[in-house]
């Protein structure tokens, strides 16, 4: 199938800055899509570029196989980062204001009950909790039945059960076909949510893959963990790979058993020890050099 | 036009409920007239004025007894009929004709025109031709309710619609809009919609309120009155719409306008009248959209003026208005 999305030789700078150098991409339609990187890494500026809102210096970007245009602004939906809205309308008066600028739309009630808006309808969008207002959000995004959902961070700054209940809506989006684009430097999020990531840095596209291809790609072993950073006077000698730091000793095996006989035989307890499997935010910190919310 | 109507409707919702605001638009032009109409009603100042048709200097002698009168201006006019009709409304207590034969016009209404004519009488002018005219009194606050009026469309079309453009540009609404169908011309039309019909609503309504209490003069019509306040509303908005065509920094725009609207409420004669000010002046002043506006309103109001009198300040509003309009859109950034 042909990418919904296809982007070639991208290219924006800002005085001083080269926000996005250079990148190739490909976006297959229907499934979601993650593009990780820490702040700064030329994330929103790039998918800004693919939606039309900035211009790039150099490159492009197809829509099914067309140049961004009319039939791009119909059929995609949009969340940004940072949106302010219409100041003394209500959440029903904002959701119908965006369904009058759309030619095809869903149902407003399908819409209100899809992002879960029913209670805070009369509520004067001001007044908003951060939850509550990225479900707005969402709302007036996926209000003109979008093909393609664009989704910049929409769980910053949410807590934790915000995040979760947003999660579920994504995914329900998700289960009816959309294709998803999401920015975010939550690495569960992308975990829990994505088909297919892109991890970004200094405007370049630094790894791209599934995200369990990607770890199998980078780390062929396993962590051992040991609350304790005393572990490792016991190890000195043994042919281990050993690190300690901020009260803790790991170990990077490839043969668990052999190592954990070893740790045995040296009177090591495993009592506390825990066996972790690499994480997106280690593949992003081997990658280069530092963590993503850095 | 259903996106068209959408963005109007959101637009006069937004205008409608942010009450201190509609609260300031409406208050604000009832204190002016109001204040205007206590602090200037009462007794006019004791000075005569007197038009003059024809030169005075020359006079020798008993003839020119009263043109040395004490207390009392003599001021030159060229235009007979102006000069009349200022006696009827008492901007002139007499006009004295002295080219050929000798002729005065008093207004029979007016003390000043009866004092006069007996110390004209009493000083060389006793064979004086007498010609009386009636009409009634433009007080101040008759002739400044026009300036007013437009003061507060001015206030409200290039704050109203320049600064809260700039505000939408700034937070990002703008660039939300810009991610839908919409285009910019769709956009601008709505808000020079929505200013227009809540700023010719409230002007009508304030003019109404205080005319309730008030009485003002209105001597033209109304269609015309209502006429040159929409050619006007429209080149105000025109021009807020131009400020804020590129702008991202409310600092920045507030401050544009404010240069704008001080110079127009000082050189558009809304407070006094720019007879006698320097030429130069008053050439500036002709650029300036308030100055049309005030001059066609005052013209109806107080002088009568039909259609063909006001064409060539509605002409001038429109021309304005095609020239800010169509930069606006040229230049217009969503970001």
């Amino acid at each position: 199938m042909a990418p919904i999305i296809e982007i070639t030789n991208l290219v924006k700078t800002y005085p001083g800055v080269r926000a996005v150098d250079g990148v190739n991409l490909a976006i297959e339609q229907g499934i979601c899509f993650g593009l990780l990187g820490p702040n700064g890494a030329g994330k929103t500026t790039l998918i800004e570029i693919v939606e039309g809102v900035q211009k790039p210096d150099s490159g492009g970007t197809l829509y099914k196989n067309h140049p961004v245009g009319a039939r791009f602004r119909k059929e995609a939906g949009i969340q940004f980062q940072v949106t302010s809205l219409q100041e003394f309308l209500t959440v029903r008066e904002t959701v119908r204001l965006f369904r009058d600028l759309y030619p095809r739309t869903l149902d407003i009630d399908e819409v209100i009950r899809l992002c879960n808006l029913e209670e805070i309808l009369g509520r004067d969008t001001r007044k908003l909790s951060g939850g509550q207002r990225q479900r707005l959000l969402l709302a007036l995004a996926l209000i003109n039945d979008p093909e393609l959902l664009f989704l910049d961070e929409p769980t910053t700054g949410l807590d934790p059960q915000a995040r979760r209940n947003f999660w579920d809506l994504i995914s329900m989006i998700r289960s009816k076909g959309k294709t998803i684009v999401l920015t975010t430097h939550y690495m569960d999020e992308a975990y829990a949510l994505c088909d297919e990531i892109a991890i970004m840095d200094k405007g370049r596209i630094i790894a791209k893959g599934t995200p369990e291809q990607l770890l199998k790609d980078h780390f062929n072993d396993v962590v051992l963990q040991f609350p304790d950073e005393s572990v490792k006077e016991k190890l000195d000698g043994l042919n281990l790979c050993v690190s300690a730091k901020a009260g803790q000793c790991e170990i990077r095996t490839h043969d668990v058993d052999g190592t954990i006989r070893l740790l045995l035989d040296h009177g090591v307890s495993l009592s506390r020890m825990n066996v972790r499997s690499w994480s997106l935010e280690d593949l992003f910190i081997a990658l280069t050099g530092k963590h993503l919310r850095s | 036009m259903k996106k068209f109507l959408a963005i109007l409707h959101a637009r006069n919702m937004e205008f409608i409920r942010d009450t201190s605001s509609l609260g300031w638009n409406i208050l604000f032009p009832l204190l002016l007239v109001v204040g205007f109409a206590v602090v200037f009603t009462g007794e006019p100042k004791a000075l005569f004025k007197v038009g003059v048709l024809g030169d005075a200097s020359i006079l020798k002698g008993a003839d020119r007894e009263f043109f040395d009168t004490r207390h009392v201006q003599f001021i030159a006019v060229n235009d007979e009929k102006k000069a009349i009709d200022k006696v009827e409304h008492f901007q002139l207590d007499m006009v004295v004709d002295i080219r050929q034969g000798s002729r005065y016009w008093i207004n029979e209404n007016a003390p000043n025109g009866y004092v006069l004519e007996r110390v004209m009488r009493g000083a060389g002018g006793s064979h004086y031709e007498r010609i009386t005219v009636q009409g009634r009194e433009i007080r101040y606050v008759d002739w400044v309710v026009p300036g007013i009026l437009a003061m507060n469309m001015m206030f409200s079309c290039l704050f109203g619609v320049g600064y809260v453009i700039v505000r939408y540009r700034k937070n990002g609404f703008l660039k939300r809009l810009k991610a839908t169908p919409l285009n910019p011309f769709e956009f601008l039309l709505a808000q020079m919609a929505s200013r227009l019909i809540l700023i010719q609503a409230i002007t009508v309504a304030v003019y109404a309120g205080c005319n309730y209490f008030i009485h003002f003069q209105m001597r033209g019509s109304y269609g015309n009155l209502f006429l040159i306040s929409l050619a006007g509303a429209v080149c105000l908005i025109s021009l807020g719409l131009l400020v804020s065509a590129r702008l991202a920094s409310e600092e920045l725009a507030g401050g544009l306008l404010n240069l704008l609207t001080w110079p127009m409420m000082l050189l558009s004669g809304v407070w006094f009248s720019l007879e006698g000010v320097n030429p130069a002046v008053q050439k500036i002043a002709q650029f300036l959209p308030l100055t049309h506006l005030v001059d066609g309103a005052r013209a109806i109001m107080t002088e009568g003026a039909g259609l063909a009198d006001i064409a060539p300040h509605l002409l001038v509003l429109g021309i304005m208005s095609a020239v800010f309009l169509s930069i606006g859109s040229l230049i217009f950034k969503w970001e």
